[in-house]
């Protein structure tokens, strides 16, 4: 027994990071543009597919590099050609903007890669479990959750102490002011973007060396980290984060001594913050309406 | 100066005038083609299911356009309304009553009695904060149906249910067989339904909602309580979408996940907005035209899902005002 929950805890801790990971570029572009990115899920397996691509050639640390940058550019063009056209009208063009270029760029990738699982290949090291008697832990789940501390740390890190970050959460709050201190929101708003779409390339890259490859990879992320984000308080990052690890938790736990209701859990978390707490654990008063 | 104002009141009246002939045309246009689709459909090589899909998403998307382009809130979940319908209507069949009646009563209320309760909680909220709370409520629906496996034939849907004749004393309406006489069915259940609806938005209390969607601000400083008339919106909109969704289950005499899923709400926004979605029957004509080009596109290629997309970015980037939308733009 005492196995089976260390199994289910590691699993959750994993699971929960790659919430993490979605939902904070989510909430990145959500906070500053207002625009619900449905198509962040098509980012998180263009990560992955894209390190597929480059790991013959670069080796899987080159790829690990390479690969979220590169889907950080596309997301770059895609704001630059797209989104940003509809920053100033109703939120349903946004909303239906996204949802259209999830689909494209799903079948997109079936169409280039085609409808079946791929592998990403390991390196020999972090295919390795740790121990004998804890089998499950490999060296690269270590190394999975080891890396989302580090970007998140980061993510934080860059926000607080530089000069873009400081625009990126002052815009969070006040948009317009910011604008008129003279900065350039619109490239502000392109580059936040395109963070968002490198965390989710990166969690691509790191889900695809776990659970292999498919067009739709990143479906079931999507609506967790939605929740991740309403759980932790719209407006905060850190709700985000503790949102994420929540529900990843909680949905592992559950799946100890109810795997049928692992999903039904989350939900019911999601309904007990709004009915308790709307405002979510850590967000700001005012800031979901 | 007085004559150009003069002159100005008269353009104005007779611009009123043509506004109301206009309008009436149209709805002599748009009934007359609904009455007579069987007998110009076949000759455009459709078939009389596809109207009564057009009908059933048609009317989806007007109850979800109450909300959206009348009260300007918007709900990205309302297929789980429509989905519920269609369980509730199906597992009413198969478990309880061989009733149609009653079997659109249970899923009606059950669609609407459950975005009710749901609005109480995000009502508060607003933009695209209120839509991710219905998206991610609409998923619990969708999760359930899948996973419920015994009780809702989970991923494969709900089947072993059909519509039954409905009888009233000597009349007897056999819908069973599909054909004309189920289309006229689902054209009278549509009509009740639209007229209710253009009733509602009639009434001060629609006009209470444009007020809303124009300023709401505004309306809430004039005494307005708009909490409140958001909540009715959205339950109201909850009613009428979950209606469409028990006619659904009838129509396919089935009931799927996918019927809950937030593509399908997805769907509903695209038909709003291909129609224009601050007209009352541009969902109509929205559902119309997406209905035939899914059809159409399905038929000629695997990747109908970039097709979907694509006609997506298009109307968003290009066509933002739909189809009823663009003619009117004097008129606004």
């Amino acid at each position: 027994m005492a196995q089976v929950i260390l199994f289910n805890v590691t699993n959750g801790l994993i699971i929960g990071a790659f919430y993490v990971l979605m939902a904070l570029g989510l909430s990145l572009i959500l906070n500053l543009s207002n625009v619900i990115n449905f198509a962040h899920g098509n980012f998180l397996a263009l990560g992955g597919y894209l390190a597929f691509a480059l790991s013959p050639t670069l080796g899987y640390w080159g790829a690990l590099l390479v690969s979220p940058l590169l889907t950080a550019l596309i997301g770059l063009l895609v704001e630059r050609l797209m989104v940003r056209r509809i920053y100033n009208r109703d939120p349903v063009y946004s909303l239906l903007l996204t949802f259209g270029l999830a689909f494209v760029m799903q079948d997109a990738a079936r169409y280039i890669w085609g409808p079946n699982g791929l592998p990403l290949g390991l390196p020999d090291i972090l295919a390795q479990p740790i121990t004998q008697n804890l089998f499950f832990i490999t060296w690269y789940r270590v190394f999975m959750v080891t890396i989302v501390i580090v970007s998140v740390i980061g993510l934080f890190a860059f926000l607080r102490y530089t000069r873009v970050g400081l625009r990126i959460r002052a815009g969070t709050f006040d948009l317009e002011t910011v604008s008129t201190l003279g900065i350039n929101v619109r490239n502000l708003r392109t580059f936040n973007f395109a963070v968002g779409c490198m965390l989710a390339g990166l969690s691509g890259v790191l889900a695809a060396g776990q659970i292999g490859l498919n067009p739709n990879m990143g479906d079931e992320l999507l609506m967790p980290s939605f929740i991740a984000i309403i759980v932790g308080g719209v407006g905060s990052l850190v709700g985000t984060l503790f949102g994420g690890l929540l529900i990843g938790m909680a949905a592992a736990l559950t799946t100890v001594f109810y795997p049928a209701a692992s999903e039904a859990v989350i939900y019911a978390i999601m309904m007990a913050v709004l009915l308790l707490r709307p405002r979510g654990l850590v967000g700001e008063e005012g800031m979901m309406s | 100066m007085t004559t150009a104002l003069v002159a100005g009141k008269e353009t104005g009246a007779s611009a009123e005038q043509l506004a109301a002939a206009r309008r009436v045309l149209m709805l002599i246009a748009i009934w007359g083609a609904l009455i007579t689709v069987p007998l110009w459909l076949p000759l455009l090589g459709g078939y009389t299911a596809l109207a009564g899909r057009v009908l059933v998403f048609g009317l989806a998307a007007m109850g979800l356009n109450m909300l959206l382009g009348f009260t300007g809130v918007m709900s990205f979940g309302h297929a789980a309304y429509f989905g519920l319908g269609a369980y509730g209507a199906g597992l009413t069949l198969r478990y309880l009553v061989h009733s149609t009646p009653l079997a659109m009563l249970a899923g009606t209320l059950l669609g609407g009695l459950a975005g009710t309760l749901f609005g109480l909680l995000i009502v508060h909220r607003r933009g695209v904060y209120f839509a991710m709370c219905t998206i991610a409520f609409g998923q619990l629906w969708y999760y359930l149906a899948y996973s419920w496996n015994s009780f809702t034939g989970g991923f494969d849907g709900l089947r072993d249910f059909h519509r039954e004749a409905i009888g009233f004393g000597p009349l007897r309406l056999d819908i069973e067989s599909g054909g004309t006489t189920f289309y006229f069915f689902l054209l009278g259940v549509f009509a009740v339904g639209v007229a209710l609806m253009g009733f509602l938005l009639r009434s001060p209390f629609g006009r209470t909602l444009l007020a809303i969607r124009e300023n709401e601000r505004r309306a809430r400083f004039l005494g307005i309580p708009v909490e409140q008339h958001i909540w009715l919106s959205f339950s109201i909109s909850c009613f009428f979408t979950a209606l469409a969704g028990t006619l659904y289950a009838l129509l396919n005499n089935f009931a799927d996940p996918l019927a809950l899923h937030y593509s399908l709400s997805g769907y509903f926004l695209v038909m709003t907005v291909i129609g224009g979605m601050r007209t009352f029957w541009g969902p109509l004509l929205g559902a119309a035209v997406f209905v035939v080009l899914q059809d159409y596109i399905s038929s000629m290629t695997v990747n109908w899902m970039s097709f979907i997309g694509v006609i997506f970015m298009a109307v968003v980037l290009f066509f933002p005002r739909g189809l009823l939308g663009a003619r009117r733009r004097g008129a606004a």
